[in-house]
């Protein structure tokens, strides 16, 4: 079973990079681009086929690893 | 004092950390990282800069995750000393021993260069040979160092008292120009700046040597 996981900054965290990414879309004429927020998708393969039970594992490997929760929220995908 | 350094595959400060807790008087052993002890006896727990694991998914975050880190966590609550640089500071975070986080620096470059701190508190092993309120001139070298925390967070480190060390020319975003915090207990030091890389005269500048005689100081059996 795939599972994809998604971190993102939370809201209210400035992001310096996205702030970068928009400045530089700017400067290539990429107009109206009100906001950039970078983060990181990771992949998993997992053995469990249980879909309850791989999202419950994957958000605890969320809460102790992937997305450090002062400053990022995560999003679970399984399938 | 018996300190041990910690060693992370991609440390690099960690010899230095050694050299300079050795010149003050320290008996350092160096710890390998798969570890899961710490040597019998240590007072306190050099974290050193460098970019463990490459600085892999977010700096600090698999260090923290190490076996040797958890018996740091285990001696930081038995009332143990820690103190973190650079990298060394993102592990503390990233172990939750201190509250907040390091986040890619604002203006995006890595800052290499001598700053001017302030020190704020005088109230911790790290600070005492320091005077309040004096400046003393430290490098940093670091892509990640700008300092993030809630609201009520940087209330309570005010509050407490616990905001070490601050820049007085920021240079990399810090909220409040935080350049190191202490734990409630005031056992638990970190910050971004290297006084482990001014603390001979050699080196350019000796600001950083009182943080390690304090902790003689402190840490010296009677």
């Amino acid at each position: 079973m795939k599972a994809r996981v998604h971190v993102m900054l939370k809201d209210g965290v400035l992001d310096p990079q996205g702030a970068a990414v928009a400045h530089a879309l700017g400067a290539l004429g990429f107009d109206g681009v009100e906001g950039v927020r970078q983060g990181k998708v990771i992949d998993l393969e997992l053995v469990e086929t249980d879909t309850a039970a791989a999202e419950a594992r994957v958000r605890e490997m969320c809460e102790k690893l992937l997305a450090n929760t002062v400053i990022e929220r995560y999003d679970i995908e399984i399938g | 004092m018996k300190a041990a350094v910690l060693v992370f595959p991609g440390s690099n400060c960690d010899r230095d950390l050694a050299v300079a807790f050795r010149n003050a008087g320290a008996d350092v052993t160096m710890v390998w990282h798969k570890d899961s002890a710490l040597p019998q006896g240590v007072d306190i727990v050099g974290i050193p800069g460098g970019f463990s694991f490459g600085d892999y998914l977010r700096c600090g975050a698999i260090a923290a995750r190490s076996p040797i880190t958890a018996a740091v966590i285990d001696h930081v609550h038995r009332g143990g000393y820690a103190l973190g640089i650079c990298n060394g500071f993102q592990v503390l975070t990233e172990t939750g021993l201190l509250p907040g986080a390091l986040m890619r620096n604002a203006g995006l470059k890595f800052v290499c260069k001598p700053v001017d701190l302030t020190v704020e508190t005088t109230d911790s092993a790290f600070t005492a040979d320091y005077g309040k309120g004096q400046g003393i001139t430290i490098p940093v070298a670091h892509h990640d160092g700008n300092y993030v925390a809630a609201p009520d967070t940087l209330a309570m480190l005010r509050d407490e008292d616990r905001i070490a060390f601050t820049y007085r020319d920021n240079p990399n975003g810090s909220v409040d120009d935080i350049a190191g915090i202490l734990s409630q207990n005031r056992r638990v030091l970190g910050l971004m700046p290297h006084p482990e890389r001014a603390a001979e005269p050699a080196h350019g500048g000796t600001d950083g040597a009182a943080m390690f005689t304090g902790l003689i100081g402190a840490l010296a059996p009677a």
